[in-house]
């Protein structure tokens, strides 16, 4: 199993700790993986972006031009990245603020409304969590288990009682995302 | 990069290549860290301050003023014998060559640690190896070298800091941990070296005689010096150099490489663009293709036999850096003008993309 992941949005939205949420997780469960953050300017404002990569073998390029997914949380990484999955890959999409949609047809494209869903229950702290749960519902890569033992293992302990909080996003997202095409 | 071995369930962490440095430093008994925050490597010094070994260790450390600061107290305590060490990216090395030069003139070991980002100037904070040459030919004034380590994994940055120490205390010299923001910012899966004491000063006075660490009666004093105003003087200090940095050359040459064995076409690649050029070369092998890698793991010592042994065995090279042709100089030299070497790279913090490098191999080596 190899799975080659891109998470690009604006700065603020969670998109490197999503992606570190995701290496923990591959870490429980024994794989190899990678995690490579835009640490330029992005940082600072404007967009970031992280390239995960799980496999079960030895990685060699952390840097890639193509993915297996995309996970895109504003217009301008959508105009980025959507020509960069892979034929067969999958891309998802939170469709708030995109007055553009994906074109691609040799791709499965999912929606998720995470941040209006967050914004609606004034969670939006769990709004990555809610993505995360979407994406493991459309590629389960990782267990939802491993999720939660590697929060507990990255997250210090006064934040614990957080971990059913993030549980329950996951399993919103699990429901939100929805296929469009 | 091969270190799935070393992972046992119990002691893999997951961490970039900047707090693996950190925790290195610590467990293998570094007595001081000196440094100046600069991008892609300020989590060296964070990291360092967070753990606080100076409630577990004794392990100073500090905040220097500048580049030039830091490399000077590097300086003052490498002269007692400890084990000291500083960390900056390109620009702040370059601040720091003159000490580099005094420490080589000095004949005192001590660990440097560059995460490169592109220049020329203060540049840009993203990565680049543009800075090969200042390392490894030089970069300070007169004749010295640096033992230069080019990590290419997270668990080498830990592992390299460690080597570095070893290998500058066994020669006197500097090591150098070549290092670019990719490799500093990443994470991965690493497991760190076990905790060794730091060194007490009876071990430093028997391992490090030089050190000025207060004048018996019974020897003469030891002097930390690097200005020889005789000739003759200046000229042993060097010849005394030049014979170490030959050992160095006959004993610790390191490199991997990655299908080389029926290799037609070899690329060479350090550090990050190692981890690029294997996957190009899984790429290439799917398209049958017969390309390998040789990844220089010393810089300086380089290694000069394996290369030039290719060079009878493969029908081009290609270099691939992230600069704008600086190791395939060392390239050419090694393979004596036998084969075709080759450059490809992108400059100014880009990184080349596994396809890049592949195509680069079919219109600048194979179909040239």
């Amino acid at each position: 199993m190899k799975e080659e992941i891109i998470i690009a949005g604006f700065g603020g939205q969670g998109v490197l700790s999503m992606g570190k949420i995701l290496a923990y997780s591959g870490l429980m469960q024994g794989q190899e993986v990678s995690w490579m953050p835009s640490y330029g300017p992005e940082q600072r404002g404007g967009t970031a972006n992280v390239t995960v990569i799980l496999s079960d073998e030895r990685i060699s390029s952390p840097v890639l031009n193509t993915y297996d997914t995309a996970i895109v949380l504003n217009q301008p990484s959508l105009e980025r990245f959507e020509s960069k999955v892979k034929p067969g890959g999958t891309l998802i999409f939170d469709g708030n603020g995109f007055h553009k949609f994906p074109t691609r047809t040799d791709i499965n494209v999912y929606r998720i409304d995470a941040t209006e869903y967050a914004n609606a229950n004034d969670s939006a702290k769990t709004m990555n969590m809610i993505i995360l749960g979407g994406l493991l519902k459309v590629r389960p890569i990782v267990l939802v288990e491993n999720v939660l033992n590697g929060l507990k293992k990255s997250l210090p302990e006064r934040h614990h009682h957080l971990l059913t909080v993030n549980e329950k996003a996951i399993h919103i997202g699990m429901d939100l995302i929805k296929k469009v095409n | 990069m091969n270190d799935t071995k070393k992972h046992n369930e119990e002691e893999v962490k997951l961490m970039k290549g900047n707090e693996a440095i950190a925790h290195a430093a610590i467990r293998c008994g570094c007595d001081g860290y000196f440094g100046y925050p600069i991008t892609p490597q300020s989590e060296i010094m964070e990291t360092m301050m967070e753990l606080e070994p100076w409630n577990t260790t004794g392990m100073v450390v500090l905040q220097a003023e500048s580049e030039t600061a830091s490399i000077n107290m590097v300086y003052g305590a490498a002269g007692c014998g400890k084990k000291a060490m500083t960390s900056s990216s390109s620009p702040g090395i370059s601040l720091m060559q003159e000490g580099l030069s005094y420490l080589a003139g000095a004949e005192l070991p001590a660990v440097v640690v560059n995460v490169m980002r592109g220049g020329p100037g203060l540049g840009t904070i993203q990565p680049s190896q543009a800075d090969y040459f200042q390392t490894v030919k030089g970069g300070g004034h007169g004749d010295y070298k640096l033992i230069t380590l080019a990590p290419a994994s997270v668990q080498e940055m830990a592992d390299h800091t460690v080597l570095a120490f070893d290998l500058a205390f066994k020669y006197r010299v500097t090591a150098m941990v070549l290092a670019d923001g990719i490799i500093g910012q990443m994470m991965e899966k690493v497991v760190l070296p076990p905790y060794q004491p730091r060194m007490t000063e009876a071990e430093i006075a028997e391992r490090c005689p030089w050190a000025t660490l207060g004048k018996p009666a019974s020897r003469k004093p030891n002097v930390i010096n690097s200005l020889q105003l005789l000739a003759e003087e200046m000229e042993e200090v060097n010849l005394r150099l030049q014979g170490r940095y030959r050992e160095i050359e006959k004993n610790e040459v390191r490199y991997e490489e990655f299908q080389c064995e029926d290799a037609e076409y070899l690329v060479v690649a350090f550090g990050t663009m190692a981890r690029v050029c294997q996957k190009a070369v899984e790429m290439a092998r799917a398209e049958g293709i017969k390309v390998g890698l040789l990844r220089p793991i010393t810089l300086y010592p380089f290694p000069v036999d394996r290369i030039c042994h290719y060079s009878h065995t493969t029908k081009g090279m290609l270099t691939v850096e992230m600069n704008a042709g600086q190791m395939v100089e060392d390239v050419r030299l090694a393979s004596c003008g036998r084969v075709p070497v080759e450059h490809f790279g992108r400059l100014g913090g880009i990184v080349p993309s596994p396809d890049e490098v592949l195509e680069a191999l079919k219109t600048k080596i194979i179909n040239r």
